[in-house]
């Protein structure tokens, strides 16, 4: 059915294009028709060169240092490219410079304080003006100028300044050693801006360039023909790219709007579109469109954690702001969550395999650490979580002196075991949510569900009582990852110190307000270990830590997901860096 | 009639005001965060000079001037400088409505997005009266037959079906089945030829026509019931009397009559049009004024909120006035003083 519906249009094209070449055959030159059989050897259609991709959030601008969304990095890195990217197995390599600087190279100095990079010779912007080390060196400054409120500030920690040793060196030095220096310039988040086109956009005036944020000009694969904020955006191949016959496709139409799940069925059922971006659904529903046939689901496996918060400070509606959910030196403990005994059980009663095959299917895994992945940073220490063992629960509250009262839940000196759970809004986590609460409820703990809008959840309205940060319930869950490859900054955000409250402006990232001493000093030794053994297994311990304390329950280890038409081919999912990294390669 | 108009005109500056007033206050105290949607990637510090750039740490009365000035002096001035290509005094420093998720002026992005608005919403509007007057007419004229039952059973449908519903059983029917029409509405396609009109015919169809039986529910029966009021009057008896034919006696006097009403119910709903419809263009991925507002509102894109309800309130303030007036000119015997 599909194959001769695809044919009939394929066929209705090339008659069109006979019709055309026949007319203009007779009315121009006269001649006969055996000239005009030579002249129609095209069979391909001009729809084949042409990628259609939906992304459910739309896209609002093309310049990813005034925006930091998902969406907008991506589209953005069709135009515009860092000096290296990710490519799908979290691997560097080298776009815009020549190599990867090492310190095996030279290209990071021994005191590991500056790394510099050498960029390819050969590069041209789509408007045909060499591509130099000053546009490199323009692209850093732009973002460090406070004004303009660059949303990948944190990819240029630490950087002192930026120097174009000649057209095509560029040198970034820190203020500190940096074991990792691969921040600045490398990864979708971070892509080179032409220094000719933004020269007048800097600080202030960075909002008023809008012909300049929607119309980068780029060096890759694509340049913009036309961008609609919110809706569409209409992509041609750049004819300056670098490699010799690419990009395949010579045009692509980035759409946006609707949601997931109509995205799904875009490419999977009505086979409208080629891509869908980001598809959060229901493991039942992508099963049903995908009997189809007419697509399949891309995924990719990078350091995406759903876990559980659990909260160490007394969190009890009934304390005043001044002391709901604040550390305050430790002398504010969680009426239960701070026995290591109860958090303990409540990991053990997790059912983690159920919770992925009811709301992720094969997009999701069981995971026992919060840091999944790279391989090398992947801790083998904590993998008993795979089995649930409610009864080893029960028997370890037992211990612990928490006995089930009347109503079978459990309490101890007057104190029950009543958590308050929130996350946000979003079918899947409630159902993630009910069935946690029935587990729970199995060895004697009473769960009441809450949800919050994404948008106040994860927002940082320091006023509102609702946000992640302030964290006025007993556990809370939702998904986090790293940037790139390396969890340092990542995992530095969990130190004491870092816990939430008006002494930061609720700006604290330690979300659980866990402390434990030997976490804080790895952190720190982290921050000088060089790459190797070493820093490997400081990281795996660090992951050790906090899950063995039972700050963060880690739980479903999450997949990048996407779905493709099966006529698109080259399609390789990279969960490390942009979604569509390669699409120079795309072809079908 | 003039007198009535300043009046009314004048009036409206000061509930305009409170309204803008009204939807800055609401909007402020919600608790939404325009770095609430951003990867979680972003560390704090950085949410928070992302907020102090959109000047979001300033105090509410100083943002609330700012959009004022912004919204009643620079916009109006932008436009007519760009409509006669002139330069009215220092241009370049006068700052425009910025939306917080694009960076860039919000008036522009709303004129964007006005055709495909006004083709979509609007079209099925009219299409909406179109089916709806004649369904009324008869349904009232042949009061209790087949036709009216059938009627009161397909607009007691289409009015209490939300258009979520509709428009996914649309989409499951003729894009998923039968593969005959597209799911997503293509905002880019030019109509320049016989078949390019084809293929915008094809995609616009389902949204137009899923509104329009929303809409036509509502009016038909708006309809039946002021065709049934004016049925029993004196004047038809009187016509009837007269010899004329029904035809002339239903289409003629009654039709005239029972408009009135009608007429301002279709006046007070054309606002309604440029406020898009919410969630049949987020179905059907039209992506007019209200996909915009729908977005602007997730993204806490507060300037963009602000303006687009503001720019509906006027709206529904002038049709009103226009209503009002409708009201005096089709029936004679009101009188504004």
């Amino acid at each position: 059915m599909t194959s001769m519906r695809r044919s009939r249009k394929t066929h209705a094209v090339s008659y069109n294009r006979v019709v055309t070449i026949t007319l203009t055959a007779i009315l121009v030159a006269g001649c006969g028709p055996d000239e005009i059989v030579e002249e129609f050897v095209v069979p391909e259609p001009l729809e084949n060169r042409h990628v259609n991709i939906l992304y459910w959030q739309a896209v609002s601008t093309m310049n990813p240092y005034l925006s930091g969304g998902t969406k907008e990095i991506e589209a953005a890195s069709l135009v515009i490219e860092p000096l290296a990217n990710y490519d799908d197995n979290g691997e560097m390599f080298p776009v815009l410079a020549l190599g990867i600087p090492t310190r095996e190279n030279g290209g990071v100095a021994d005191d590991m304080r500056s790394i510099t990079w050498k960029l390819k010779q050969d590069v041209v912007w789509a408007d045909g003006t060499p591509f130099t080390a000053r546009d490199v060196v323009f692209t850093g400054e732009y973002c460090l100028d406070e004004e303009i409120g660059c949303s990948a500030d944190a990819s240029f920690t630490d950087v002192e300044g930026f120097e174009a040793l000649d057209d095509h060196t560029v040198r970034v030095t820190f203020s500190v050693a940096k074991p990792v220096p691969y921040g600045p310039f490398v990864g979708a988040v971070t892509p080179i801006i032409q220094a000719e086109q933004f020269k007048d956009c800097s600080g202030l005036r960075a909002a008023e360039c809008t012909t300049e944020n929607f119309g980068p000009i780029g060096t890759g694969p694509f340049k913009v023909d036309e961008f609609r904020a919110n809706d569409v955006i209409s992509f041609s191949a750049n004819e300056h790219y670098r490699e010799p016959g690419k990009p395949w496709m010579k045009t692509v139409t980035l759409k946006g709007g609707g949601d997931a799940a109509s995205s799904a069925r875009a490419v999977l059922e009505t086979g409208e579109y080629d891509y869908a971006w980001n598809l959060q659904v229901e493991p039942e529903i992508l099963e049903q469109m995908l009997a189809a046939g007419k697509g399949e689901i891309v995924m990719g496996f990078g350091t995406n954690v759903e876990r559980l918060v659990i909260n160490q400070t007394n969190a009890d509606s009934s304390l005043g702001p001044e002391r709901r959910s604040l550390l305050l030196d430790g002398t504010n403990p969680h009426p239960f969550l701070s026995d290591p005994r109860v958090r303990r059980a409540l990991s053990l009663a997790i059912d983690r395999q159920l919770l992925v095959e009811a709301g992720y299917g094969p997009t999701g895994r069981v995971t026992c650490n919060i840091v999944p992945a790279p391989p090398i940073y992947a801790s083998t220490a904590n993998e008993d979580c795979r089995t649930p063992d409610p009864d080893a629960a029960k028997r370890l509250l037992d211990e612990a002196g928490w006995v089930p009262g009347p109503d079978g839940v459990r309490a101890k000196e007057g104190v029950r075991l009543s958590i308050l759970y929130q996350t946000s809004t979003n079918s899947v986590r409630q159902g993630t949510q009910a069935l946690v609460k029935q587990m729970w409820q199995q060895i004697g703990v009473e769960t009441e569900l809450r949800n919050v809008d994404g948008g106040v959840f994860f927002g940082g309205d320091p006023a509102s009582p609702d946000t992640y940060q302030k964290f006025y319930a007993d556990v809370e869950m939702y998904t986090s990852n790293f940037q790139g490859t390396d969890p340092e900054f990542y995992m530095a955000a969990w130190v004491c110190d870092e816990a939430p409250g008006p002494d930061n402006q609720w700006l604290g990232t330690n979300m659980s307000r866990g402390c434990s001493t030997e976490f804080d000093d790895l952190v720190d030794k982290l921050a000088v270990t060089p790459y190797g053994e070493e820093r490997f297994e400081t990281a795996k311990r660090m992951n050790d830590i906090v899950v063995e304390n039972h700050f963060l329950i880690p739980l479903i280890w999450r997949a990048s997901t996407s779905a493709r038409a099966k006529s698109l081919k080259g399609v390789r999912m990279n969960p490390w860096d942009s979604e569509l990294w390669n699409i120079e390669d795309w072809h079908r | 009639m003039i007198r009535y108009i300043t009046r009314r005109l004048l009036f409206a500056v000061p509930t305009l005001i409170a309204i803008s007033f009204a939807i800055f206050a609401l909007l402020d105290l919600a608790p939404s965060d325009p770095t609430g949607q951003l990867p979680l990637t972003i560390p704090p510090e950085t949410r928070a000079q992302i907020r102090e750039s959109l000047g979001l740490d300033e105090a509410f009365p100083i943002r609330y001037a700012k959009w004022m000035e912004q919204f009643f002096v620079n916009e109006p001035l932008n436009l007519i400088e760009r409509a006669f290509d002139v330069e009215i005094g220092d241009s370049d420093s006068r700052t425009r409505v910025i939306s917080y998720a694009t960076r860039s002026p919000v008036v522009d992005i709303i004129a964007e997005r006005m055709p495909q608005t006004l083709w979509v919403v609007g079209l099925s509007y009219v299409v909406g009266i179109l089916i709806a007057l004649p369904i009324g007419i008869v349904s009232a004229y042949r009061q209790y037959s087949w036709f009216d039952q059938v009627g009161t059973f397909v607009s007691m449908v289409g009015f209490s079906v939300p258009t979520f519903f509709t428009g996914l059983v649309a989409i499951i029917v003729f894009s998923v089945m039968l593969e005959w029409l597209p799911s997503i509405y293509d905002t880019t396609h030019r109509v320049t030829d016989l078949a390019s009109f084809w293929v915008q015919i094809k995609q616009i169809i389902m949204p137009v026509l899923v509104l329009a039986f929303y809409n036509a529910a509502q009016l038909s029966r708006f309809m039946r019931s002021s065709v049934l009021d004016n049925l029993n009057l004196d004047y038809v008896r009187t016509a009837r009397a007269k010899g004329m034919r029904e035809r002339a006696v239903l289409l003629v006097h009654v039709l005239r009559n029972s408009m009135i009403p009608v007429v301002t119910m279709i006046a007070l709903g054309i606002p309604t049009i440029f406020g898009g419809a919410i969630i049949t263009e987020q179905i059907f991925r039209v992506n007019g004024l209200g996909q915009l507002l729908i977005v602007a509102i997730q993204g806490a894109d507060i300037p963009m909120v602000q303006t687009l309800t503001f720019l509906f309130a006027v709206l529904i303030v002038g049709f009103n006035l226009i209503a009002d007036v409708l009201y005096g000119i089709l029936d004679p015997r009101i009188r504004y003083e």
